[in-house]
């Protein structure tokens, strides 16, 4: 019964958004108050629906009801509780559902809490929002409607893949959806613009949360995925390129450069049509991702839920959006006043290489992710693209862009002065070049990439730092003054002092483990001592358990340094019977200097056991740095809350 | 018996491997065993999903490591090594696509994208009257006055 209303309440939100774009578009057609009032207020209902219906798969998995299909393929009756919840949106339809039901959140967000936007514009960006969710629920009830029935249900189900039996990965879906689906907003904010020919620094304002959201969620989730491949597929890799991997990846960069460029255009009524552009690209590329996932175009790790089929009717709505997105802006994108008010040294000219950058790198990765597709249509060859071309080609923008964050920060908007920047910044390039000597000097061989790491970290941390001082005047003014100064700030300095800080953690985990990672593979017998880098591990047993949904062989390990112990470490390989399949669990021991990692191998026979052991320095700061950077940008997101600065910004437009 | 079906359990389906490299496999002089791994990671795994042989626990990328190992032992050089996997596997086995014509856009069109945007920007810059219009300076009274402001 509870199945049925949730079905019969998808359908009605089907229904409900054909009405909403009646609704908005005669409303702005005729300009009718009242229609495109009740317009907006229909998004509330739309949300309503939607939830009601994710709520009631939620049940139908909680309860397993393995009368629905759904349910049978993804669920089990022992598995634990948090992962019959998350199996709601470990697998396709369900996670397709999950898509329209943040979709839907974030219209009724839109329509109820941002009401310094004019109604008028309002209903514009509700009109193609509901025009996307329109698409998707349509896509969900005709391709893969998660309330399919089975006529003889079983008496249980087939247990979701238990690689993803995981908290790290019961979060990261969501959180990479919330990211994919804050994009839609600017998406249709842009196209609203497009329309509506007013794209300026009140349009920026009220886009810029939303980015910001998108952007957070998009940061956590894929650090989220990356730490849960670290811990959970064997051998700690934390990245690989993977094209679902890099279907993430590429709308960060593209949101991140947006991110700067809706700055430029809220502080200074610049980039307008470049930032339109940039949220039409984001969306697009978020939506190719989800096209990458569903339709196993691409061979990927990640081809859990793959359907040519329903891939095709994504790659529809894809160029429907895409194409119609990038039609309306060659269309009306004239209309759009530009300009080109600052000079060569300036904030603005930093920011736009920034963007460059960061925008070319994702083409750089859209290339390769999709050279294997093109080179297959064009000459018939199979190739692959894999990690090997990425880092040769992606690194140098990352080098470049780490390079130019201290200078972009240094220089003030629309004229700067290049020698006072450059005076500034002596200090930290100072210290980072003399720390990077110090660390040559102190490895063993000459390989560079540590170094060079560590010195752009420090270029960034120390060139941010010092902005932070020179801006509130530490030395040239009281102390007391200066720290009047700081906590006077507006929060999105801090915040993105805070996202900057971030990105320097975050280089240097990713220098430090790939110059510094020691690993040892070997054959250990039980009671065997041996040394890696400067820890000594000692194998005490390895004995077999049972959990609540597998079973297991734990090895007992514990570690010394200098004779005092350091951990005890249980490294287990487990077996899913009902999924018929293994998984590794690594010991880790973690640390902010380094991590203990240890994989336990194939019995070996007469009691020994072949075991990898890995020291892996600095590694956590990869996931730190992308923490601090989510928080630098709630944080910059919480300065825009006060209801004062909305009225403020309702008399500008 | 609870203990019985665990360890059935574990016989029957722990034989599947879960790591790449295993010890028996690894060469004894440290050099060409790094240049082994090195040239492993660049190696796709053909029956797996997107995985290296170095990674990958499939039977098949085995024993692309231990031809790998006995090729090097053999005085072979890397290239060799890499031409005769694509002779025999294709081009499919490289992660890395090779460098020639078929491939130019793939390593060029980052550098090439640079260069346009930069030139573009730059007329840009030479086009705009900005420069021209007068730095609107602050005035040294008015200067000394801000001063005065900050310094209360």
């Amino acid at each position: 019964m509870i199945t049925e209303i949730g079905h019969l309440s998808l359908i009605l939100a089907l229904l409900v958004s054909v009405l909403q774009i009646g609704v908005l578009g005669v409303g702005y057609a005729k300009n009718i108050f009242n229609w495109l009032y009740a317009g907006t207020l229909i998004a509330a209902v739309q949300f309503g629906f939607i939830g009601i219906s994710f709520l009631s798969i939620t049940w139908a998995f909680v309860n397993s009801d393995f009368s629905l299909a759904l349910v049978t393929n993804n669920s089990h009756t022992l598995k634990p509780l948090l992962y019959k919840i998350s199996g709601v949106w470990g697998n396709h339809e369900g996670s397709m559902l999950l898509w329209v039901l943040v979709l839907s959140f974030f219209g009724f967000l839109l329509a109820v809490l941002q009401r310094q936007i004019p109604l008028r514009f309002k209903a514009l960006v509700l009109f193609f929002q509901s025009a996307i969710t329109l698409a998707f629920l349509s896509f969900i009830l005709f391709t893969s409607n998660p309330f399919a029935r089975l006529e003889f249900p079983p008496f249980n189900g087939y247990d979701l893949n238990p690689l993803l039996q995981d908290p790290g990965l019961a979060f990261h879906p969501p959180l990479l959806y919330l990211g994919y689906v804050g994009l839609s907003i600017s998406f249709s904010f842009a196209l609203a613009g497009l329309v509506n020919g007013n794209i300026n620094s009140a349009w920026a304002s009220w886009v810029r949360p939303w980015t910001l959201l998108s952007w957070v969620f998009l940061t956590l989730g894929i650090a989220l995925g990356s730490w849960w491949a670290y811990y959970e597929l064997g051998w700690g890799g934390w990245w690989f390129w993977d094209p679902v991997e890099n279907a993430s990846f590429m709308p960060w960069l593209i949101t991140t450069a947006l991110l700067h460029s809706t700055l430029v255009l809220e502080k200074r009524d610049q980039l307008t049509k470049w930032t339109v552009l940039l949220s039409i690209l984001a969306f697009s590329l978020s939506l190719i991702g989800t096209f990458l996932v569903r339709s196993g175009i691409i061979t990927s790790v990640h081809s859990f839920a793959s359907d040519p089929t329903r891939g095709i009717y994504i790659l529809v709505i894809m160029i429907l959006f895409t194409g119609g997105g990038l039609a309306l802006y060659l269309l009306l994108g004239k209309k759009i006043r530009g300009g080109w008010a600052f000079s060569f040294w300036s904030r603005e000219s930093a920011l736009i290489s920034n963007n460059l950058l960061l925008v070319i790198s994702a083409m750089v990765v859209f290339i390769g992710t999709f050279w294997p597709l093109i080179i297959e249509t064009i000459h018939g060859d199979k190739i692959s693209v894999g990690p090997p071309y990425f880092n040769l080609t992606f690194t140098p923008f990352m080098i470049a862009l780490s390079l130019l964050l201290p200078f972009g920060v240094s220089l003030t908007w629309k004229r700067g002065n290049i020698s006072r920047a450059l005076k500034s910044l002596i200090a930290p390039a100072v210290l980072a070049l003399v720390l990077a000597i110090l660390i040559l000097s102190l490895q063993t061989g000459m390989r560079m990439l540590g170094p060079v790491g560590l010195m752009l970290a420090a270029w960034i941390i120390l060139g941010t730092l010092w902005e932070l001082t020179v801006k509130v005047g530490i030395g040239k003014h009281s102390l007391g003054k200066s720290l009047r100064w700081l906590k006077l700030l507006p929060r999105m300095e801090y915040g993105k002092s805070m996202a900057h800080l971030g990105f320097g953690f975050t280089i240097i985990g990713i220098a430090s483990i790939t110059s510094w990672e020691i690993e040892d593979i070997r054959v250990v017998q039980i009671g065997d001592t041996y040394q890696v880098g400067s820890y000594e591990f000692q194998l005490l047993e390895v004995k077999e358990i049972r959990g609540p949904n597998y079973f297991a062989q734990m090895g007992e390990f514990e570690v010394f340094q200098d004779n005092s112990l350091e951990a005890r470490m249980f490294p287990e390989k487990r077996v899913y019977p009902v999924a018929n399949s293994t998984t590794t669990e690594a010991a880790i021991d973690m640390g902010l200097l380094r991590d203990l990692y240890i994989v336990l191998g194939d019995f070996q026979g007469e009691n020994a056991w072949a075991v990898r052991t890995y020291i892996k320095p600095m590694v956590n700061w990869i996931w730190i740095g992308a923490f601090v950077m989510a928080l630098g940008g709630c944080i910059s997101l919480s300065g825009r809350f006060p209801a004062l600065r909305s009225r403020e910004l309702r008399k500008a437009s | 018996m609870k203990r019985f079906i665990t360890l059935f359990v574990l016989l029957v389906f722990l034989p599947l491997s879960v790591l790449g490299v295993e010890p028996n496999e690894i060469l004894d002089d440290p050099q060409l065993e790094q240049r082994a791994r090195d040239i492993s990671q660049n190696i796709r795994c053909m029956v797996c999903q997107n995985e290296n042989i170095d990674d990958s626990a499939a039977e098949l990328a085995r024993d692309f490591r231990i031809l790998i190992r006995e090729m090097l032992a053999e005085g072979n050089t890397d290239q060799q090594i890499y031409d005769y996997i694509e002779d025999r596997y294709g081009e499919f086995a490289l992660l890395k696509p090779r460098f020639d014509p078929k491939n130019w856009i793939l390593y060029f069109s980052g550098p090439i994208l640079i260069i346009l945007c930069l030139i573009l920007i730059y007329r840009r810059y030479r086009n705009s009257k900005f420069e021209e219009l007068p730095a609107n300076d602050l005035t040294p009274e008015e200067k000394q006055k801000i001063e005065e402001l900050i310094s209360k």
